[in-house]
């Protein structure tokens, strides 16, 4: 492999880490949003990349899923249903910005110590790609604990799947059974996700989740 | 003949698809509850066909051996007892309104699709497979949890959907590092996840990369087993749902992820220089049980409590797996069945408890051996089996545990007994409290059929007094294949 096309790999799959970073300081549904858009659509070009250089065309099909789907459909119909439901727009984070971020670093730092430590002998693509994989899978869970709200949960949830799907390319000759399943996990989360989002709409106010906390069973 | 065997193998994931298409079209409950006990029975069948008729060859896809055959066997019979509960617990939900005909249809559909992925996990041989049937059936649960609609059961179904999908993310990653692994030795494509030809070849893996996959698969499907601290999502889940689906989240599902570990275990111990599973999984194992132990105390509502025991029991047997060795081995799949079945028949009767008194406060249920004797001395049983008293199977397995740990690692059986011993005060205190005393709520007389509590029962009885040398034989065998 060349440089450049090593370059440019490298380059797609350390902006999405920095994507990932970017979400963790937005403190408004749309703004976290468009982040994500901007997530998936890095995404998308480094899987559509990696179908180049590998030469795999079924990549592609995962590039244009992360692309259609994940940045645009997605994206758009979360913000029809913050719309609809009339949430509320900032978003509640446990713990301060500069903590997460601090804590978001910590995370990289891991996960570049553990994954290059136990690849030595793997390809360097494949290789970085893991380690900015995992992450970015890493800052996707972090995102999820530091927000109250089910929509940042959501977000949250769907950038460490991006994660993975950038993980699954990276390994080269990936079945391609298993991206499609990613892909349609993400469906089948996204239907649920979006009939759990209507059921609450049903019953509550808020689809903060702290609002849920207070009906825990036990208190009954 | 491996014809037959093949059709078997497909038999028992077509049935459950083709019956949740004809379930979710049908309209009318009664004939729907009715046709979900066929289907079960019928998939049932096909799971005992797979005794006696001769097995394929492994397939790309699909296979059957030793070990999956008897998750199979025992998924088939608890789903099928389940749908018979059942049938007589979502007609009085809708009787009371807490259940419309709709849900009905829904949930029947939702109840196949569930054994369908149930199954699915056990015969692929595809690691990637494994991974999509794993996430299907949490899925479909997921659904069923939040049918009630109430604010706990959305709570619930959230928390179990979010931390579920954490787990399950987790547990994709290590799938990825194991065909990561796998790649240099057996190349690209669709060879790297069948699972037969990586135990084949998982000597010449690279050993420092198959450890870290293992720590995200334990962590994983881990979450999905329950083991703490991963298992906040199990007991409100478990309190929450429809009762059917605690007691087959409780009985099969826990065994679907801990099957799953159970296969990379093996990957993990054929592959020589990489780390020894058995620590991690001992400390897990002890982990949940002393901390499940303790909280059984606290509890005040009745499905929670025996949610709590689940992990208890998923602890001693992740421990028992993780001692390792032939007597160990045998005890750990001796006490998951023994845990599923009994597990299980408890659920059924707190299912009915529940809806004869309308509540599921366990302060406010009392006497039930004087108002309801049939269903207050079956709930007894169960509660002493699960306490693992003798002569039933789960006292057998325990002691079998405990017996194997003292013989290797003494010091271990230490907290091993203690932790037993916390539970076990806990659960006579409640169930001698929910059994006996004051009778309290409606004696109305029930007409459910308490016909799978017993059937389950007097199997764990009949385990605890006498296990057939055939199956004994059986069990040890697919122990030593555990390594």
């Amino acid at each position: 492999m060349n440089g450049l096309t090593f370059d440019i790999a490298h380059m797609l799959a350390g902006g999405l880490v920095l994507v990932s970073f970017m979400l963790l300081y937005q403190d408004r549904l749309y703004a976290l949003l468009n982040v994500y858009a901007l997530h998936a659509l890095v995404l998308s070009l480094s899987v559509a990349w990696q179908a180049y250089v590998q030469d795999a065309p079924h990549l592609y099909v995962t590039a244009a899923i992360a692309l259609v789907f994940k940045a645009g459909v997605i994206p758009i119909a979360l913000h029809r249903i913050i719309l609809r439901l009339g949430i509320h727009r900032d978003i509640e984070t446990v713990v301060g910005i500069g903590m997460t971020m601090l804590a978001g670093i910590g995370l990289v730092a891991l996960s570049m110590v553990v994954m290059l430590r136990v690849t030595p002998d793997a390809d360097p693509l494949a290789r970085e790609d893991l380690a900015f994989a995992l992450s970015v899978l890493l800052l996707g869970l972090l995102v999820m604990v530091t927000r109250r709200n089910a929509i940042g949960q959501v977000v949250g949830f769907m950038a460490l799947e991006n994660g993975l799907v950038l993980a699954a390319t990276g390994a080269k000759g990936m079945p391609l059974v298993v991206e499609i399943s990613v892909a349609f996990s993400i469906v089948i989360a996204f239907v649920v996700i979006g009939i759990f989002l209507f059921r609450i709409r049903e019953r509550f106010d808020t689809v903060d989740i702290a609002a849920l906390d207070d009906f825990r069973g036990e208190r009954r | 003949m491996i014809a037959a065997g093949f059709q078997a193998e497909t038999a028992v994931l077509v049935i459950p698809i083709v019956a949740a298409i004809v379930l979710a079209l049908l309209p009318s409950y009664r004939v729907t509850a009715q046709l979900n006990v066929a289907a079960s029975l019928l998939t049932f069948v096909a799971a005992l066909s797979l005794f006696v008729i001769e097995r394929p060859v492994p397939g790309e896809y699909l296979f059957v051996d030793d070990l999956n055959i008897v998750f199979i066997v025992l998924n088939a019979f608890v789903g099928l007892t389940a749908s018979i509960f059942s049938a007589s617990y979502v007609g009085h939900e809708l009787e009371t309104g807490r259940l419309t005909a709709a849900n009905l249809r829904f949930y029947h559909a939702m109840y196949q699709i569930m054994m369908f992925g149930m199954n699915l996990a056990f015969v692929s041989n595809n690691i990637g497979l494994m991974w999509v049937a794993v996430e299907l059936a949490t899925l479909s649960t997921v659904v069923m949890v939040g049918i009630y609609r109430t604010h706990e059961a959305l709570e619930a179904a959230w928390k179990y959907f979010i931390l579920g999908s954490v787990g399950i993310a987790l547990a994709l990653f290590g799938t990825i590092l194991v065909y990561m692994a796998a790649r240099p030795v057996i190349g690209e494509g669709h060879d790297a996840m069948v699972w037969t030809l990586l135990v084949e070849k998982a000597a010449d893996f690279d050993p420092a990369l198959l450890n870290v996959a293992f720590v995200f698969l334990l962590l994983g499907y881990g979450t999905k087993v329950g083991l703490a601290p991963l298992h906040a999502w199990l007991p409100d889940a478990h309190a929450e749902g429809p009762t059917p689906i605690s007691a087959v989240l409780s009985g099969l599902l826990l065994n679907v992820a801990l099957y799953v570990v159970l296969r990379f275990k093996i990957l993990l111990a054929a592959s020589p220089d990489a780390i020894a599973p058995g620590p991690l999984m001992i400390t897990m194992g002890l982990t949940s049980l002393i901390f499940a132990a303790f909280m059984l105390y606290r509890r005040r509502d009745i499905k929670r409590m025996f949610a709590y025991s689940s992990i208890e029991h998923m602890g001693i047997i992740v421990f028992a797996f993780g001692m390792g060795g032939p007597l160990a081995n045998f005890a750990g799949l001796l006490h998951m069945v023994m845990h599923s079945l009994t597990k299980s028949a408890i659920f059924y009767a707190v299912g009915h408890i529940a809806q004869i008194k309308g509540t599921q406060k366990i302060a406010d249920i009392r006497g039930l051996t004087e108002t309801h004797p049939g269903l207050g001395w079956a709930f007894l049983v169960g509660v002493v089996a699960i306490a693992g008293l003798p002569p039933l199977g789960v006292f057998m397995s325990e002691f079998l545990i405990v017996s194997s740990t003292f013989a290797t690692q003494p010091l271990l059986a230490i907290p091993l007994v203690f932790g037993l011993l916390v539970a076990f005060g806990a659960l006579i205190l409640r169930g001698t409290g929910i059994a006996f005393g004051e009778p309290t709520g409606s004696t109305a007389p029930s007409n459910a059929s308490y016909l799978p509590i017993y059937a389950h029962l007097i199997l764990v009885l009949g385990a605890g007094l006498y296990l057939p040398p055939p199956l004994v034989g059986w069990f040890q065998h697919v122990a030593r294949l555990l390594g």
